[in-house]
């Protein structure tokens, strides 16, 4: 984080949006704590559940990472048609409601799948895609994209006058540049995953086979739906928080920083291009392996898309508008705390990703309920829980990106007296357009698919797209509901990628 | 600046709009998703009460049979809502135990294959559950023949769905003292555990296992809706586990007549005659005019399980250890 001997811009921003994310994370859990009549203690079941999280998410994050790396070089390295359309694509499978992505890949690796239909027809034996690996598989299903997109940053950050340089003293490029922006940017992206891994719940179980692939988030709702055990799913929520923060001071720790000086501020082409087969390689290895899931989600829809009733369509609209405002409040929020930088934003920034979904839903329930009816304010509680829940990605991309203004152009803005909105406005802002087009997308389009408090919110009149896809499965309309998906996942990449376009159209 | 001349305006219009409401006794059902969605029991069945009640009856969908009563307690006696359509008998003894529910004082001819007695909740369909596969494959005739079989099957998560809640009752019920060898043996036929009913049916549908946990009627909806006559119950000699579901007074309710009328509304030709072919599920009273055509075809049980809802909430927590290691193996 940049060290500032004056302030440039207002805090008042930050701290407002600070209280936010912790009212929404540690308020609500504290709303179900104070409703709990007494904690009982962790049994058996309890410690399996906390070592399969612990194990499946570690393992997820790590898998994920690793393979993104080559996944992120060959993109950086390589220009060809369609590049951007594939790096868009190729983001989808993160933004995708889990229960769609499921289908996906089941129609893939599942039983009657295309690769064990393959399979059986060479003569092989069939594999299956249920248990231990399959929560893993599904997993980096999930989480590779992401991973690709912020390492991805972190080598397009990498000023084209360093490359010039290394270039010109014949220095070894992957040592003096490309080592020290990993080991920046891995451990925070590794934390990213980790944190998401481990407050999954229904990828785990569907795809785990049985109650052995049991999740503490799981362990939540049983508490929360069938025991209604406030207590217990306070206590188990205070443990993934717990998990988190043992997990965001690991990741600190080995996280490098940037010692170097500031460039001019542009990426262009570069020549340490070898080896390009093995780039094309990875990428298409990659591309297969996000895309065709994907694509049978769209066949298994199309057929669905003339059933589909037009309340599907109002939720489609109601989802829009949660999804733009959403938004644009979590990219106000990120940019007022990537101003105030420091490690109070960090650990703001990953406390939303360590919260587990439905102790933030009922407890917003909790504490809107004495004043307003829950189905109200539904819509702008979604709003506000998908811009909090969102706010670590678009913080994650943009906080390097304001920290990298402020050590560059800070003296310089100083000197010559810009501050407040003007700074804002003049400097900052369209020096961060990429990555916050970035996040302002990943946001929108993480809020279109949200599953999440509507269904303890909404009534008829508040039902948002997925709410409504769901609900269609559960009357037996399964080729429509395959049909919403579709739309589903053809307005989260719409509006995934305008926001992304506008960021990069300068 | 022109646009606060409005306000007024539509502040005003706002108040009137209000004002005509309010003269209108609002009834508010607290239900499950599916009842309320365009192709479930909802929507006819507000036009019908409505039509005989001068009220407005608001139906509001909350997740399934558990989320509901997690709502409830949640808002506690000061809830709105005047009824609860949708729980079942595993869970109504837990919500007895709330004290948000106030008798029903109705009393109906009811068409359960068991006799009912519960003076807080009232029933309004029935069903049993049961493996659903296809028409012209292998089937199993008793849990213990499926655990023997090869066949695969999908089955929900007895934590976090009302089936598999009513599966794990079912075998519990059936092999009271060998329920853990059974599930030992099931083990290697479960493909996967879901959460939730939609899950599961859908993963069916695609072809990932021979059977899923549904109910009887289930193949009614194939072939009344989709004219498709290729899905089966399977029939098992243990006989099956039925499920009936039920509504309740809400005691703190601030429209306790009309709560009353619905109640007596509900086991009535009007409500009953929409269910078997919206709900899929059994009418608690059968309409004069008999089930609809393709429900004869159904297979019917010739023996029907049921805990009583206290057995079922005092052996839940042994059986569901029983599941969990016997599957975590």
């Amino acid at each position: 984080m940049a060290h500032r001997a004056i302030t440039i811009s207002p805090r008042w921003p930050g701290v407002l949006a600070g209280t936010l994310v912790l009212v929404l994370t540690l308020g609500t859990l504290a709303a179900v704590a104070l409703r709990a009549e007494f904690a009982t203690g962790l049994g058996v079941a309890d410690w399996a559940a906390i070592r399969f999280t612990l194990t499946q998410a570690f393992l997820s994050a790590l898998i994920s990472v690793v393979l993104a790396i080559p996944v992120a070089r060959a993109l950086a390295r390589r220009r060809f048609r369609g590049r951007q359309a594939l790096i868009t694509l190729l983001g989808a499978p993160f933004l995708l409601p889990v229960i769609v992505a499921i289908v996906g890949l089941i129609a893939v690796f599942g039983r009657n799948g295309i690769l064990n239909n393959g399979l059986v027809w060479a003569g092989l034996e069939p594999v299956s895609i249920y248990g231990f690996h399959g929560v893993i598989l599904a997993h980096v299903f999930f989480n590779l994209p992401l991973a690709v997109r912020f390492i991805l940053q972190g080598w397009l950050a990498i000023p084209a006058e360093r490359f010039r340089l290394a270039a010109s003293l014949n220095a070894p490029i992957g040592k003096i540049l490309e080592i020290p922006m990993l080991r920046a940017v891995v451990p925070s992206t590794f934390l990213v995953i980790f944190l998401i891994c481990l407050t999954s719940f229904a990828v785990a179980l569907t795809l785990g086979g049985g109650p052995k692939s049991t999740t503490v988030e799981l362990a939540i709702y049983q508490a929360l739906r069938f025991d209604f055990d406030l207590g217990r799913a306070a206590m188990l929520a205070c443990i993934q928080f717990g998990l988190c923060a043992v997990a965001a001071v690991i990741a600190w720790q080995v996280t490098g920083t940037d010692a170097m000086g500031a460039g001019f501020d542009r990426t262009v082409a570069r020549w340490d291009m070898r080896r390009p087969v093995l780039d094309y390689l990875v990428i298409t290895l990659a591309a297969l392996f996000l895309v065709i899931p994907l694509g049978m989600v769209v066949l298994r829809g199309l057929p669905g898309l003339s059933q589909l009733p037009s309340s599907v369509w109002a939720a489609a609209l109601r989802s829009i508008c949660v999804a733009v405002g959403s938004a644009m409040l979590c990219c106000t929020m990120a940019v007022s705390l990537g101003l105030w930088g420091g490690r109070v934003v960090a650990v703001i920034g990953v406390l939303p990703l360590a919260a587990s979904g439905l102790v933030v839903g009922t407890g917003a329930f909790l504490i809107v309920y004495p004043f307003t009816s829950p189905s109200d304010v539904a819509l702008l509680v979604t709003l506000l829980v998908n811009a909090t829940l969102a706010l670590p990605f678009v913080l994650r991309a943009i906080a390097p990106a304001i920290a990298a203004v402020q050590a560059d152009f800070g003296p310089l803005g100083a000197s010559v007296g810009l501050t407040g909105w003007g700074w804002l406005r003049i400097v900052v802002l369209p020096r961060i357009r990429r990555p916050l087009g970035f996040g302002a997308g990943l946001c929108a389009a993480l809020s279109m698919g949200d599953l999440g408090v509507i269904t303890l919110f909404a009534g008829q009149s508040e039902e948002t797209l997925p709410l409504a896809m769901y609900r269609l499965m559960g009357a037996y309309r399964m080729e429509a509901a395959a049909g919403a998906a579709v739309v589903l996942l053809g307005l989260s990449l719409l509006i995934f990628w305008i926001c992304d376009y506008w960021g990069r159209r300068c | 600046m022109q646009k606060p001349i409005y306000l007024p305006v539509v502040a005003g219009l706002a108040l009137c709009a209000t004002s005509a409401w309010a003269e209108t006794p609002v009834l508010q059902v607290l239900t499950y998703d599916s009842f309320v969605s365009d192709w479930g029991p909802g929507p006819a069945i507000e036009t019908a009460f409505e039509a005989e009640c001068a009220c407005d009856l608001q139906f509001v969908g909350n997740g399934d049979g558990a989320a509901l009563l997690a709502r409830l307690q949640l808002e506690g006696p000061r809830t709105e809502f005047d009824v609860v359509l949708g729980l079942d008998t595993n869970l109504t003894a837990a919500a007895r135990e709330t004290g948000l529910f106030a008798p029903h004082g109705v009393t109906a001819e009811l068409d359960l294959p068991i006799a009912w007695d519960d003076a807080e909740f009232l029933p309004f369909d029935w069903g049993y559950f049961a493996f659903v596969g296809n028409a012209d494959a292998p089937s199993a005739s008793s849990l213990r023949d499926l655990a023997d079989s090869d066949l695969k099957i999908v089955i929900q998560d007895p934590r976090s769905s009302t089936p598999g809640l009513g599966l794990l009752l079912w075998v519990k019920t059936a092999y009271p003292d060998e329920a853990a060898d059974l599930w030992a043996a099931l083990a290697d036929n479960i493909v996967t555990v879901t959460p939730g009913w939609s899950e599961a049916y859908g993963m069916f549908l695609d072809g990932e296992a021979d059977a899923v946990l549904s109910y009887t009627t289930s193949p009614a909806y194939h072939l009344i809706a989709e004219e498709d006559a290729s899905k089966v119950a399977w029939g098992f000699d243990e006989g099956h586990y039925m499920q009936v579901e039920v509504a309740g007074k809400v005691a703190s309710t601030d429209q306790p007549e009309l709560a009353d009328q619905f109640l007596a509304f509900m086991v009535g030709e009007g409500f009953q005659s929409i269910i078997p072919t919206t709900n899929w599920m059994y009418p608690a009273v059968t309409p004069a005019d008999g089930l609809p055509d393709g429900f004869e075809t159904l297979m019917t049980p010739t023996v029907s399980l049921l805990k009583s809802p206290e057995e079922a909430a005092a052996i839940r927590a042994e059986a569901l250890e029983e599941w969990r290691t016997a599957l975590s193996q």
